[in-house]
């Protein structure tokens, strides 16, 4: 068939992308009020390096890895649109010798753009769950080494349809046929498996469990929730790639579940300790929108708020569960992502309508345990994988070039070691002057932290 | 001369700012402090981990006198700084040997 170009479906694809990429500085934000003051800089770079980092490889192979050719359902091919070339002009989406039936008409590489914003803030997430201690040059090495071996496949696995780029696309989006709208599976299960494998590669921060780290500002907590609520709506409803009902449905289901989810875990909270807490609303907020993004296509509006109740409940629940394990997931990538990804995900097994966009029919609405079965294959092929792959990508750097901070800096604070910087000057009375002599040293090195050895 | 110090909380600060002045004192310092006497912290809780913050908020007041004045000043943070309830805090006083005014190196009592 012809495809032509819609400049009003062009128009909201490419805001969309400006929204998603607002997602990433929203996440530093909500992630860097999250931990202790001397460590708030380094947090916030890592999503800012990931931006740098994810966005050139994008360019380069990353779009061809994610959306070349198919090699077995695994993986583009990284040569086809190597510097994004064949893509320039006008070159519409679909594949060039189209059969198929409906693609939008978006140019190429507008939808380009959108997908490399996904791939952006799926790395930075995974930060969340090493907070204080890593090394910022590991980091960006494996920001760099995570995208390429496990971003860029899953992606392709999900995100690749039949036509869409290539004639042929990922597994899991043509052959499984599972639904993920925006990136449960891709996004939020992948991070969430990646940070679980991190946290324990690196292991506890120092004094875990036993001192009090306390978010140091939780105002930019809330900041950083508004706005990576904002900006979702370009994650979820920009994924129609188009602008129509279906983007009005996955809008009105990213309000409905992600303010059903954030009562949910206020509630959850003043049951069990007696208070609702500013982070609990910024926290529901954020796992009622990680479960709507696979499934806002496929439930309706009541379907959504049921969802993100349920979302809300269980990852205000198991954000504990770090303390029975040991493990020290620092801001909750595997309470949040992971498992408000696998609500999502495997909630469409259940609550998919067949009156809603997808057409699916879940458990509850008589379509079986058909799509309940594809749902969960899908979600937990991408959790094994990414699991696995990122503990030995993980494992490698560690013991090669090193991943873990020292100890005597990591208590000292990763800001002065790592950035030389310190996140607030409040008191205006540290001393300071222009300019260095022989007597002291721009940062304290790793080996003779200042004040370490008080 | 006595430098009376008290820890107090911070939200009845302005009232014994008020009453100081209007007893005649000229000057004080003001600080914010942290600790715990027999009141102890509270807790707080994050995403249901809860954490025992032991250092609370307080202010410190420092005001230098005379000696004649000392007994009255305490009494009269005694009264505006009192809550009745725990953690009103501590008053103390400390004998000063000397005290000078820096812009015009007065000494002692005229310094105040």
């Amino acid at each position: 068939m012809e495809i032509a170009l819609d400049s009003g479906d062009t128009a909201w694809v490419l805001i969309s992308a400006a929204l998603v990429l607002l997602m990433t500085p929203g996440l530093a934000l909500f992630y860097g009020g999250m931990v202790r003051s001397k460590s708030v800089l380094n947090m916030m770079m890592m999503s800012f390096g990931a931006l740098g980092v994810v966005s050139i490889l994008w360019v380069l192979y990353g779009f061809s890895m994610t959306f070349g050719s198919s090699k077995g359902g695994l993986v583009g091919d990284p040569t086809e649109y190597f510097g994004l070339s064949g893509l320039f002009g006008d070159r519409l989406l679909g594949y060039l010798d189209d059969t198929v039936e409906t693609v939008p008409g978006i140019p190429a590489l507008v939808f380009v753009a959108f997908q490399a914003v996904f791939a952006i803030i799926t790395v930075a997430l995974i930060s969340g769950a090493i907070a204080d201690r890593a090394k910022f040059s590991t980091w960006l090495v494996f920001a760099g080494i995570w995208a390429t071996v496990v971003y860029f496949p899953v992606a392709h696995w999900v995100f690749s349809f039949d036509g869409y780029v290539s004639e042929a696309g990922g597994w899991i989006a043509n052959t499984l046929g599972a639904i993920d709208f925006a990136g449960g599976t891709a996004v939020h299960i992948n991070a969430g498996a990646a940070g679980l494998a991190l946290a324990l590669v690196l292991g506890k921060r120092v004094g875990f469990g036993r001192e009090a780290m306390r978010p140091h500002n939780l105002p930019l907590v809330m900041l950083g929730a508004g706005l990576l609520w904002f900006g979702w709506f370009g994650f979820n409803a920009g994924s129609a790639l188009a602008a129509n009902g279906l983007a009005g449905l996955t809008f009105v289901n990213t309000l409905g579940a992600t303010a059903a989810a954030s009562l949910a875990w206020l509630i959850v909270e003043k049951v069990r300790d007696g208070h609702g807490t500013s982070l609990g609303a910024a926290s529901g907020v954020v796992a009622g929108l990680v479960a709507i993004t696979p499934s806002c296509s496929a439930v309706t509006p009541l379907g959504a708020l049921a969802l993100g109740a349920v979302a809300g409940a269980l990852c205000a629940l198991a954000v504990g569960l770090k303390f029975r394990f040991g493990y020290d997931d620092s801001l909750d990538v595997v309470g949040v992502h992971l498992v408000g990804g696998l609500v999502g995900t495997i909630g469409i097994g259940f609550l998919a309508d067949p009156g809603a966009a997808a057409g699916a029919e879940g458990l509850l609405f008589g379509g079986g345990v058909d799509l309940l079965v594809k749902q969960t294959v899908g979600a937990l092929a991408v959790l094994a994988f990414s699991f696995v792959a990122t503990s030995v990508i993980g494992l490698a750097l560690e013991k090669t070039i090193g991943f873990r901070l020292e100890k005597e800096a990591e208590m000292a604070g990763i800001d002065l070691q790592e950035h030389a910087e310190s996140g607030y000057d409040i008191s205006g009375v540290s001393g300071g002057r222009f300019g260095s002599s022989g007597a002291v040293t721009t940062a304290p090195s790793a080996k003779t932290p200042e004040g370490a050895s008080a | 001369m006595k430098l009376v110090t008290a820890i107090i909380k911070p939200h009845q600060l302005d009232q014994v700012k008020e009453a100081l002045e209007a007893y005649g004192i000229s000057g004080m310092t003001v600080s914010e402090a942290s600790g715990y006497g027999r009141q102890r912290g509270h807790s707080e809780v994050y995403r249901g981990a809860e954490y025992t913050v032991d250092f609370v908020p307080k202010v410190r007041v420092e005001v230098l006198v005379d000696d004649i004045d000392a007994g009255s000043v305490v009494d009269v943070i005694l009264k505006t700084a009192q809550t009745g309830r725990i953690g009103d805090g501590k008053i103390w006083t400390v004998p000063v040997e000397d005290v000078v005014r820096v812009r015009t190196g007065e000494h002692g009592v005229e310094a105040l």
